[in-house]
C-alpha cells in the first residue's frame, strides 16, 4: 500500500461529480465515475491543482492536527519560507517564529536555513562537467513526481541534493539534541506546509528510504493560532537564522537568484513547467545550466494549504527578503554538515511509465488501433461529460476498460434516438396495433 | 496478421511556413511512442529527428507530410515533400551549412545543425533529392530485442 499513500484525497460528500478537476489534472488522474471523482493512485502526483479548482472543496489535502506533535516530548517546527509571507503588517520574521514557537514548540529551525545548504550543495553540483545539464531542482516534490510518470528520459538531470525540508529537519534535530543532551527519538520534527506534496513525500518519499520529518501541519491550520500569538509576542530571542536567498525560496526563481549563475529558468504553474519539461526533453534548452521548476503558481507562496493570496505573499516575501539584506548571518559550516546529515539523494528515483498501454508492444500497438477507431466516432468537444478529461482520453479508458463508449452523452443521444426509431418501425409491424390512427387517416 | 508483422503508421501534413503548428507531429509521435512504452531513451531520439524533420519541410519545403510506421522491431520516419529539392546533399549534411532565409533565423531557426542532428539520432538515415522534384528523408530506428 505503501507506494500510493496520497495526500490529495477526495471528500465524496462534497464531490457533486462536475468537470472542473478532471479538465485541470497535468496526469489525467481523474475521473468521474457514478456521479463521483475518482482519484488513479498511480498516476497521481499530488500537486494539488484539483484542490485549487474545485469549487465544493471537495479534494483536500491530509495533513496532521496540531495536537498531533503532542505524541513526543519535545518538539520541533520547520516552518516554510512561504510562512513568512501570510500575514499582512509583519515587518520582522524573527517574531513570526518567536510566536510560532509558542504555539507548543521547543525549536523552531527554519526550512530557509535548510535551502542555504541546498544551494552550497547545488552551487558544487554545477562545478562538475560532466553532469546531465540542465540541472533539474529536485526541490518541489511534484515535479520530481511529474518527471517520474511524464519525462522518465529527464530523472538522471534531477540534483541529486535532497529538499530544503529533509536537510532542515536533520540539522534540527541533530542540533537540539546535542544542545540539549536529548534522545533522537524523543523528538518529533513538524514542517508547517504550504504544500501537499509535500506531506505525501514525508510517508512515501522519493530519493530516500525514510524522510526525517515525523508530521506536517499546514498553513492553514496553523494560523489562527499563531495570528492570535502574533500581536502579544516580544523579540525575545533570535530564532531567524536564514538569509534573505534561503527565505526568497519561497518565490519562484529564488532558488536559482541564491545560485547566483546566468544561466538558468525558473518556471512556476504545472502546465507552465510541463511545456518546459518537453523542451529539454527534446534537447531545445541546451545552453541551459539550471532549471526550477515549481508546481504551484508563484511558486511555494502559491501553495494549496496557504491562506493569503500568492501574489500579495509573494511580494512581500521579496520585500521581507531585502529587508533582511545586510544582517549578518551565519556561515554555512559545509564540511560539518557533509558528516552530520545524509545531504545526498540515497535511493535511486525511478520511472513510473503510467501512460504506456500495455508491456507488449503488439498489443500496445492493437490498444492505440482501436483508441484511434474509438477517437474517430467522438464528437470531439472534450466536454468531459463522460468522466474522462477528454474524447481522447474516453477512447483510451474504453479500451483500458474503464468505461464505455454509452458513457458519452452523445453516442448515448445517438443510440437513444435509434432505439426510439426502431420502436416505432416495431410497432408499426404489430397487427392491429395502430389501427385507430389508420382508421382517422384512410378518408382523406 | 501474424504479430511480428504487426505495424501501426500515421502520417501527419506539414504545411509551408506554418510555424503556428511547428512541433505539433513531432510532439504527437513522442506521445504516441511513451504510450506504445517504447524505451525513452529511443523515443527520445526519434522525437528530436521527426522535430528537426518536420522544421525542415515547414521552412525549406513547399510542403509535404512526415510518416512515422512502428513494427515491433523498428521505427521508421519518413519526410517527403514535392519541392524544391536539395542541390547538394552533402552539402546540406555538413553541420552549420543552412540554406535558410533570414525570416526562419530571425525566428531562431536555420543553424544548420538539422540534418547532422537527424543523423546523430538515427540508426541508418537514407535521403534522396533531386532539384525540382521533392526530396525524400528515411530514418531507420533499431529497437532493442527483448
Amino acid at each position: 500500500m505503501k507506494e500510493y499513500y496520497h495526500s490529495v484525497t477526495l471528500r465524496k460528500d462534497k464531490c457533486r461529480g462536475c468537470t472542473n478537476c478532471i479538465k485541470r489534472c497535468p496526469t489525467e488522474a481523474i475521473r468521474v465515475r457514478d456521479g463521483k471523482a475518482r482519484i488513479i493512485a498511480e498516476r497521481c502526483i499530488d500537486c494539488g491543482e484539483c484542490i485549487r479548482v474545485c469549487p465544493y472543496h471537495a479534494k483536500v489535502a491530509v495533513t496532521d492536527p496540531l495536537s498531533s506533535i503532542e505524541r513526543f516530548q519535545y518538539r520541533i517546527a520547520l516552518p516554510a519560507p512561504t510562512l513568512y509571507g501570510q500575514f499582512k503588517e509583519m515587518a520582522d520574521l524573527n517574531l513570526i517564529l518567536v510566536a510560532l514557537k509558542k504555539l507548543g514548540f521547543d525549536y523552531v529551525y527554519e526550512v530557509a536555513r535548510g535551502a542555504d545548504y541546498v544551494t552550497a550543495f547545488v552551487k558544487e553540483a554545477l562545478k562538475d562537467p560532466e553532469r546531465k545539464r540542465p540541472l533539474i531542482s529536485s526541490a518541489c516534490p511534484a515535479i520530481v513526481r511529474l518527471i517520474q510518470v511524464r519525462f522518465p528520459e529527464l530523472i538522471d538531470n534531477i540534483v541529486e541534493v535532497d529538499s530544503p525540508m529533509e536537510i532542515a529537519a536533520q540539522l534540527a534535530r541533530t542540533e537540539f539534541c546535542e544542545k540539549f543532551g536529548v534522545k533522537p527519538e524523543d523528538v518529533g520534527v513538524f514542517f508547517i506546509t504550504p504544500c501537499a506534496a509535500k506531506m505525501t513525500s514525508i510517508r512515501n518519499p522519493v530519493g530516500r528510504k525514510e524522510s526525517s520529518v515525523d508530521g506536517a501541519i499546514s498553513i492553514q491550520e496553523i494560523y489562527g493560532p499563531l495570528y492570535n500569538r502574533l500581536s502579544k509576542v516580544k523579540d525575545e530571542e533570535v530564532v531567524q537564522m536564514a538569509s534573505p536567498f534561503g527565505v526568497g525560496w519561497a518565490n519562484s526563481g529564488g532558488a536559482c537568484l541564491a545560485l547566483g549563475i546566468d544561466s538558468y529558468l525558473a518556471v512556476d504553474g504545472i502546465q507552465n513547467v510541463i511545456r518546459v519539461l518537453e523542451e529539454i526533453e527534446d534537447e531545445k534548452l541546451t545552453d541551459l545550466e539550471y532549471f526550477e521548476g515549481l508546481a504551484c503558481p508563484g511558486g511555494c507562496v502559491g501553495g494549496p494549504l496557504v491562506v493569503e493570496n500568492g501574489f500579495v505573499a509573494k511580494n512581500r516575501i521579496r520585500k521581507l527578503a531585502e529587508k533582511a539584506r545586510g544582517r549578518p548571518v551565519p556561515e554555512d559550516d559545509l564540511q560539518g554538515v557533509v558528516q552530520r546529515i545524509q545531504w545526498r539523494l540515497s535511493e535511486r528515483i525511478l520511472p513510473k511509465p503510467v501512460m504506456k498501454l500495455d508491456d507488449d508492444i503488439v498489443e500496445a500497438m492493437k490498444k492505440m488501433e482501436t483508441i484511434e477507431r474509438i477517437y474517430e466516432t467522438l464528437p470531439g468537444l472534450d466536454c468531459g461529460s463522460c468522466g474522462s478529461p477528454s474524447c481522447r482520453t474516453l477512447a483510451e479508458d474504453i479500451v483500458r476498460g474503464y468505461a464505455s463508449e454509452m458513457d458519452c452523452i452523445f453516442k448515448l443521444r445517438e443510440k437513444v434516438k435509434q432505439l426510439a426509431q426502431e420502436m416505432i418501425e416495431l410497432s408499426e409491424k404489430i397487427p392491429g396495433g395502430n389501427k385507430e390512427e389508420k382508421g382517422r387517416s384512410e378518408p382523406s | 496478421m501474424k504479430d511480428g508483422y504487426y505495424s501501426i503508421e500515421q502520417v501527419f501534413e506539414i504545411k509551408a511556413w506554418d510555424f503556428a503548428s511547428a512541433g505539433e507531429a513531432s510532439s504527437q509521435i513522442k506521445k504516441i511512442l511513451k504510450q506504445l512504452g517504447i524505451d525513452s531513451t529511443l523515443a527520445r531520439r526519434v522525437t528530436i529527428a521527426a522535430y528537426e524533420a518536420e522544421m525542415n519541410l515547414i521552412i525549406h519545403s513547399i510542403g509535404g507530410e512526415l510518416k512515422l510506421k512502428v513494427t515491433p522491431q523498428s521505427i521508421a520516419l519518413t519526410a517527403e515533400d514535392k519541392g524544391p529539392g536539395i542541390p547538394d546533399v552533402d552539402l546540406a549534411m555538413q553541420e552549420g551549412y543552412s540554406t535558410a532565409p533570414e525570416i526562419a533565423r530571425e525566428l531562431g531557426f536555420g543553424a544548420g545543425m538539422g540534418l547532422p542532428n537527424i543523423k546523430r539520432c538515427a540508426d541508418r538515415l537514407n535521403i534522396q533529392s533531386k532539384v525540382g522534384e521533392g526530396t525524400l528523408l528515411e530514418m531507420y530506428f533499431e529497437l532493442k530485442a527483448g
